[in-house]
């Protein structure tokens, strides 16, 4: 995979966690600030599908294709849903659903990568 | 008329989440596995196929909410309960029934142990949100 995609989407991933966390602690919404770091992050999800189907087409390698496209999809829906069903209710929950979806994605990347390198 | 139940606000939002991520992600694991090798495992695969219903169902009754649908979800969550803690048992024990892993084995390792954390958190809520008698 590419490392440069897979490092963007942890690290703003992970700092959308760290946040929720604070917020959660403080009992507090999520603000504006953090869904422009999601967003960022989805953005960045876009662009690891677009770019892991392209390797995908490419590679001689045996990456298990649908296994990894299976992931690729999941990773792109997760952040959506979650930010729909956090601002139905903004209130603590609200901020635990954020958290909980970014922690999802790290979890999904990191198998995503996982199913790659085994191919390789 | 006693007030329809809600168990999707407030701390039963993140658990609806959860639940949401985990029927996804354990009906495509089990979608993948019965399409692609069906024969190499089938209890492995059949338990996988298990967990998937049972994290459907629990995630639709948080979701629709109401008493009837609170008595479906304490099922769901209690089959779970006992589901992953005989397949891990087994999964341990008996090595040789579970050449593949199953959302369930080894208590959920794979899953960072939520598979176990989760149904007891859901019982937990589904106890504090009881209906009253109507």
């Amino acid at each position: 995979m590419n490392t440069w995609v897979v490092v963007a989407v942890l690290t703003l991933t992970v700092l959308a966690a760290a946040v929720a966390a604070v917020q959660m602690v403080r009992d507090q919404p999520i603000g504006d600030r953090t869904f422009a770091v999601l967003a960022l992050a989805e953005a960045a999800v876009l662009v690891q599908l677009v770019l892991g189907l392209v390797l995908l087409v490419g590679t001689e390698n045996d990456v298990d294709a649908v296994l990894f496209v299976g992931y690729l999809v999941g990773l792109l829906v997760a952040l959506p849903i979650g930010a729909f069903w956090s601002l139905a209710e903004r209130s603590r929950a609200g901020t635990g659903v954020v958290l909980l979806a970014a922690l999802t994605v790290v979890a999904l990347e990191v198998r995503l990568v996982d199913i790659w390198a085994a191919g390789v | 008329m006693a007030r329809r139940t809600d168990l999707s606000s407030g701390a039963g939002r993140t658990l609806v989440f959860v639940y949401g991520v985990f029927a996804a992600a354990a009906t495509a694991r089990s979608v993948f596995q019965l399409a692609t090798e069906a024969e190499r495992a089938p209890l492995a695969y059949g338990l996988s196929l298990l967990a998937a219903v049972v994290y459907v169902v629990a995630t639709a009754s948080l979701l629709r909410g109401g008493a009837r649908a609170w008595r479906v979800a304490v099922a769901a969550c209690s089959v779970e309960l006992v589901g992953v803690v005989v397949v891990g048992a087994l999964s341990l024990a008996r090595t040789d029934l579970f050449p593949e892993p199953t959302v369930w084995s080894h208590f959920g390792q794979g899953y960072g142990f939520v598979p176990l954390v989760l149904p007891v958190l859901g019982l937990l809520w589904l106890r504090r949100t009881r209906p009253g008698p109507s």
